[in-house]
């Protein structure tokens, strides 16, 4: 395919980028303007990050927001790994076909509708809204997206040294723990990693089942946003960008070095 | 995703096997059912009571208590949520400017979308896990910013209308923030990676040299592409149109930063009756219409989704 990348091609590609990363470009540019206008460039000046610093109520929504986010992607990444086992293992227990809508049809679910009917359970439930109420909502909904990532990593996983294990003694568990999970532990860490973020950004959920003193940082930003573009804002969504954006790239190529490992590793099993 | 399906297994005959079988499964489930399913079912509930002015603000607020009780609350529930819906213009209309706004963004995306994955899938060997990483990275970058982002840029005041203006373009600002355009932009924007990826991974999959052979045959290029790769990257398309469109339809971010008041959509519209009107009760409705609207296309959306994993 490689020898036909026409000029066409090339175009397409190098536009869809331009679509896709000008806006964030333009965002963090203006993040270092002086100016308190957004749009009129007056020089360079970091006074909107000291200005950040300052700001006690956004610091302490973005430690809100840092606990929820790893509480959440953890316990996610947990059941969503397990879901994912089911998903792939066991094929004739009872509300399968139920069991799977329930795991797919979080990914495309309305978040509006999300966010509602779990305040309507924890309301029910006359349970207190705040950090508990968002972590619960947050494993809820990400922990379908990890379930998605590992299981696409464990239906190409050879399931006969799982077996073999089995067969030698070794209960299910102590298997999945010493052969299943090592093997798939990049797509588990990818999970986690997505969860992650998913919480980190979420306003939506977040505002339906959030409480007093449990305010996040999209809830923060997007009340500020209301009010106007300024540029303190455009620093703080540089400085969640690049936190992202360092963690993707060097998740990135962590991966890449196991995989190359793990394909050596293989092919030598398989040739031995 | 490989399509090949794990032979069934057995119950596993030890008592720990079974233990494991059990966690294994009933844990996540046990979790979606309280915390996904069973939601639902409150939902439609308080979608079914009145509201009342005491906290929670809706009335009968706990019906299932005893017996006689239950069913004297019963008759107190009443389709009139419903009936109120039907007969309030704004919300058929919310309904009708969303499934629009939705499919023409959603068309929008495939248009944009398409050209780009095919790019992808025919560059270099080398470059294409950089190109993959490069469509992921926005995603993982806040929905929210990445919506913010687009309000400096389409301000009347804004960096596109200076950029244009001082090309000589245009003389007088163009109105875009707070319309419906700017809303299309929103939803193309943040929604693109979602259309690009799906494609991008049945395309790559696709043996090329079936392109060369129908050319070598004479077939003119275009032919060749809507004879045989656009029906080969069809579940890719399908799996990308349904990822656009199902969460755009109850979008709220998006309509609320960037349209105008005159734009209306589902999720906007419940938003407002939950938080600014606290009417439990008719955003529990508009969240079930909402739903029932997107029930078909999200039972299509498993069943693709099942069917590409292999576990139908």
């Amino acid at each position: 395919m490689s020898k036909h990348w026409s000029p066409f091609n090339i175009v397409s590609v190098v536009l869809g980028f331009a679509f896709l990363y000008l806006p964030i470009v333009l965002l963090i540019i203006y993040s270092f303007n002086a100016s308190r206008l957004v749009t009129v460039w007056a020089g360079f000046s970091t006074v909107w990050y000291r200005e950040l610093w300052n700001d006690q109520a956004l610091l302490d929504a973005a430690w809100v927001t840092i606990r929820v986010a790893l509480l959440s992607a953890s316990l996610a990444t947990i059941l969503g790994t397990l879901a994912a086992t089911a998903l792939v293992r066991f094929f004739d227990f009872r509300g399968r076909l139920l069991f799977t809508g329930m795991v797919y049809a979080p990914l495309v679910m309305p978040e509006v509708i999300t966010g509602l009917s779990l305040l309507l359970l924890f309301v029910a439930l006359d349970f207190d809204r705040g950090f508990w109420t968002v972590t619960i909502a947050h494993v809820t909904f990400s922990m379908c997206f990890v379930a998605v990532v590992v299981q696409s990593r464990l239906v190409t996983f050879d399931r006969s040294l799982e077996e073999a294990a089995q067969d030698l003694g070794c209960p299910p568990w102590k298997a999945f723990f010493l052969i299943t999970l090592p093997v798939i532990w990049p797509a588990v860490a990818a999970g986690w990693m997505l969860a992650f973020t998913l919480s980190l950004d979420d306003l939506v959920i977040a505002s339906f089942t959030s409480g007093p003193g449990a305010t996040t940082l999209p809830m923060k930003i997007y009340s500020q946003v209301r009010l106007g573009v300024t540029p303190k804002i455009n620093a703080v969504s540089t400085l969640l960008v690049a936190v992202v954006a360092v963690g993707v790239i060097a998740a990135a190529l962590v991966t890449k070095r196991r995989e190359v490992r793990r394909r050596r590793d293989e092919r030598l099993a398989a040739g031995g | 995703m490989a399509a090949e399906v794990a032979p069934a297994t057995k119950p596993s005959p030890t008592k720990t096997g079974r233990l494991y079988r059990k966690l294994v499964i009933g844990l996540p489930f046990f979790w979606l059912l309280v915390f996904f399913l069973a939601p639902f079912f409150i939902v439609f509930k308080i979608s079914l009571s009145q509201i009342a002015l005491a906290q929670p603000p809706y009335l009968p607020a706990f019906p299932l208590e005893s017996l006689p009780e239950f069913w004297s609350n019963l008759k107190q529930f009443s389709l009139d949520n419903y009936r109120w819906l039907a007969g309030d213009p704004l919300y058929i209309n919310s309904y009708l400017s969303s499934l629009k706004i939705a499919a023409i963004a959603t068309a929008v995306t495939l248009l944009v979308g398409y050209p780009l994955a095919y790019g992808m899938a025919r560059a270099p060997r080398g470059l294409r896990p950089i190109l993959v990483l490069l469509t992921i990275l926005p995603f993982w970058t806040s929905f929210l910013i990445r919506v913010y982002a687009w309000i400096g840029i389409l301000k009347t005041d804004g960096l596109l209308n200076q950029f244009l203006m001082w090309l000589g373009v245009i003389s007088s600002p163009l109105v875009i923030m707070n319309t419906n355009l700017a809303v299309y932009i929103g939803i193309v924007y943040s929604y693109l990676p979602f259309m690009v990826l799906p494609i991008y991974a049945s395309l790559e999959r696709m043996d090329h040299r079936l392109v060369e052979a129908a050319k070598d045959l004479g077939c003119p290029p275009v032919k060749a592409f809507w004879a045989i790769t656009f029906p080969l990257s069809r579940p890719g398309v399908i799996a990308g149109i349904m990822l656009v469109f199902i969460p755009a339809v109850g979008e709220f971010v998006i309509p609320d930063l960037l349209g105008g008041s005159r734009t209306l959509m589902i999720g906007k519209t419940l938003w407002n009756e939950f938080f600014s009107n606290r009417d439990w009760p008719v955003s529990s409705a508009v969240a079930i219409l909402l739903l029932l609207a997107l029930v078909l296309p999200i039972v299509w959306f498993q069943r693709a989704q099942a069917k590409a994993t292999g576990n139908a």
